[in-house]
C-alpha cells in the first residue's frame, strides 16, 4: 500500500475553487430556503386552506424524500418544462428547495414561540397585521431559531456535496474529476474530507460569533 | 414502465431496506457505546466521543462513503460494496445516535443521579437501572427522525455504485427514457417508508409534551 497525496496537492487551485464554489452553492441555497420559509410561514398563518395545504404538503414530500432523489427529479424536469439552466443553478434550485422545507418548519416553530399575548397586544395598539407579524413576531423569532437555522445550514453545506451527481461546480466534482485522471481514489477523497471539515468547522465558529454579536440584548 | 422494471425498483427497495437496517442496528450498538464515552468523567475518553462526533456531523456522509469504500481496501479488507457501505453507514449512526443519546443522558434530571448515589448505588446500576430507561424514553423522537435520515441517506450508496433504489431508478430511468416517471415512482417509494415514521416520532413528541407539562 503506497499513498501519493502529491496528486492532490498538485491539484491545490482546483480545489480551492471548487471549495468556493461549495461555499457558493450553500449560501445561494440558504438564501431561496431563507426565503422560500419565511413566504412558507406566512402562507400557513393566513389559514387558507388550500394553500395551507399545498406548503404542508411540500414541507412533507421534501422532508421524506432523499436529496438526490429530488435533484435528480428536477434536473429532468426543468428541461421538459422547456426551462434549460445550467447544472450549477439548477443545483442551487434543488438546495432551495430542499432548504426551503426544512427551513419553514424551524421558522413556525420559532413563530409559535411567541406568545399569543403579543400579537394581541400588537394589534391593540392598532399595528396592521403585517406590522405585527414583522416586528412582533418575526424579529424575536429569528433570534430563537438562530441555533438551528445555523445547524441547518451546515446541514445545506454538506448537502451540497450531493450535486456532484449532476456535475454541478463545487468540491465534490472537482474531486471526482481529479479521481478520473489520477485513480488515486483514496488521496482524493480523504484530502476532500478534511477541506469539508475544516470549512464546516470554520462556519460553525462564524455562525456562533456572529449569534453572540447580533443577539447580544436582555432576554426580556 | 412495465412489472419487470417496477420489480427491479422493488429490488432496489429491498436493498435500501437492507442497507438502513445493517446502519441502524450497527449504529445502536456503536451508539451507546459512543454516548457513554461522550458522557464519561474521564477527559481522554470524552474527547475521542467529541472528536468521533464532530468528524461524522462535520463532513459529508457521500465523502464518508467514499473514504470507506476506497480506504477500507488499502487496509487490506477485501470487502463487497455493501459491507464497505454497510460499515461506512454503521460509523455515521453511531456518531449521530450516540450525541442524540449523550443529549437524552443529560436531559435526565441530576435529582435522578443524586437520589440514586444515595441509595448507594454502583456507577453501572446507576446508569443501567436509573438513567438509560429514562434517556431512551426522551430520545425516542430523536432516534426516530435520525432513522428517516439514514433511510435517506443510503441514497447515497448509489454515487458509489452499489444498486440500492435510487440507483435502481437511474438504471431504469436510462432504459426507458422515462426518468420523471421513474423518479417520481422511486420518490413516492421513499416517501412511503419515510412519512409512517416521520408521524409515528412527531406522535411520541406530542405524547411526551402532553406528560410534560402535567
Amino acid at each position: 500500500m503506497t499513498l501519493d497525496f502529491s496528486v492532490v496537492t498538485d491539484a491545490w487551485q482546483s480545489l480551492a475553487f471548487g471549495a468556493l464554489g461549495t461555499l457558493f452553492l450553500a449560501i445561494a441555497g440558504m438564501s431561496i430556503a431563507t426565503v422560500i420559509g419565511v413566504l412558507g410561514v406566512a402562507i400557513l398563518r393566513a389559514q387558507m386552506r388550500v394553500p395551507s395545504f399545498l406548503v404542508t404538503a411540500f414541507v412533507e414530500v421534501i422532508r421524506n424524500t432523499p436529496f438526490l432523489v429530488q435533484i435528480y427529479f428536477i434536473f429532468f424536469a426543468l428541461p421538459l418544462a422547456g426551462v434549460r439552466l445550467n447544472p450549477t443553478i439548477t443545483a442551487i434550485l434543488a438546495l432551495g428547495l430542499n432548504g426551503g422545507a426544512y427551513a419553514i418548519e424551524i421558522i413556525r416553530g420559532g413563530v409559535e414561540s411567541i406568545p399569543t399575548g403579543q400579537t394581541e397586544a400588537g394589534l391593540a395598539l392598532g399595528l396592521h397585521k403585517h406590522e405585527v407579524f414583522r416586528f412582533i413576531v418575526l424579529k424575536p423569532a429569528i433570534r430563537a431559531i438562530y441555533p438551528s437555522l445555523s445547524s441547518q445550514f451546515i446541514l445545506l453545506t454538506l448537502t451540497t456535496s450531493i450535486c456532484t451527481s449532476i456535475s454541478a461546480y463545487e468540491l465534490t466534482s472537482v474531486g471526482q474529476r481529479i479521481e478520473a485522471e489520477t485513480f488515486r481514489s483514496f488521496e482524493t477523497y480523504f484530502t476532500l474530507t478534511g477541506i469539508y471539515l475544516v470549512i464546516s468547522l470554520a462556519t460553525m465558529w462564524l455562525l456562533a460569533e456572529i449569534g453572540r454579536r447580533a443577539f447580544n440584548y436582555p432576554q426580556r | 414502465m412495465g412489472p419487470q422494471e417496477f420489480a427491479y425498483l422493488l429490488q432496489g427497495l429491498a436493498w435500501t431496506l437492507v442497507l438502513t437496517a445493517m446502519g441502524f442496528v450497527g449504529g445502536i450498538a456503536f451508539g451507546i457505546i459512543v454516548a457513554l464515552m461522550r458522557v464519561s468523567q474521564v477527559t481522554w475518553i470524552r474527547m475521542i466521543a467529541i472528536g468521533w462526533i464532530g468528524l461524522f456531523q462535520g463532513t459529508p456522509l457521500l465523502m464518508q462513503l467514499f473514504v470507506a469504500y476506497f480506504g477500507l481496501p488499502l487496509l487490506g479488507f477485501n470487502l463487497p460494496a455493501w459491507a464497505a457501505v454497510g460499515i461506512a453507514l454503521t460509523a455515521h449512526a453511531s456518531a449521530f445516535l450516540g450525541d442524540i443519546w449523550r443529549g437524552a443522558i443529560q436531559a435526565v434530571p441530576r435529582g435522578q443521579t443524586e437520589a440514586a448515589m444515595a441509595l448507594g448505588l454502583h456507577t453501572r446500576s446507576l446508569m443501567i437501572d436509573v438513567i438509560m430507561p429514562q434517556a431512551f424514553k426522551l430520545s425516542l423522537p430523536a432516534t426516530v427522525g435520525f432513522l428517516v435520515q439514514l433511510l435517506k441517506g443510503t441514497s447515497l450508496a448509489a454515487i458509489v455504485g452499489f444498486i440500492e433504489l435510487t440507483r435502481a431508478g437511474s438504471i431504469v430511468s436510462n432504459q426507458i427514457y422515462r426518468p420523471l416517471l421513474v423518479f417520481g415512482v422511486v420518490g413516492a417509494m421513499y416517501f412511503a417508508m419515510c412519512w409512517p415514521l416521520s408521524l409515528w416520532g412527531r406522535n411520541i413528541e406530542r405524547r411526551m409534551s402532553a406528560g410534560a407539562s402535567r
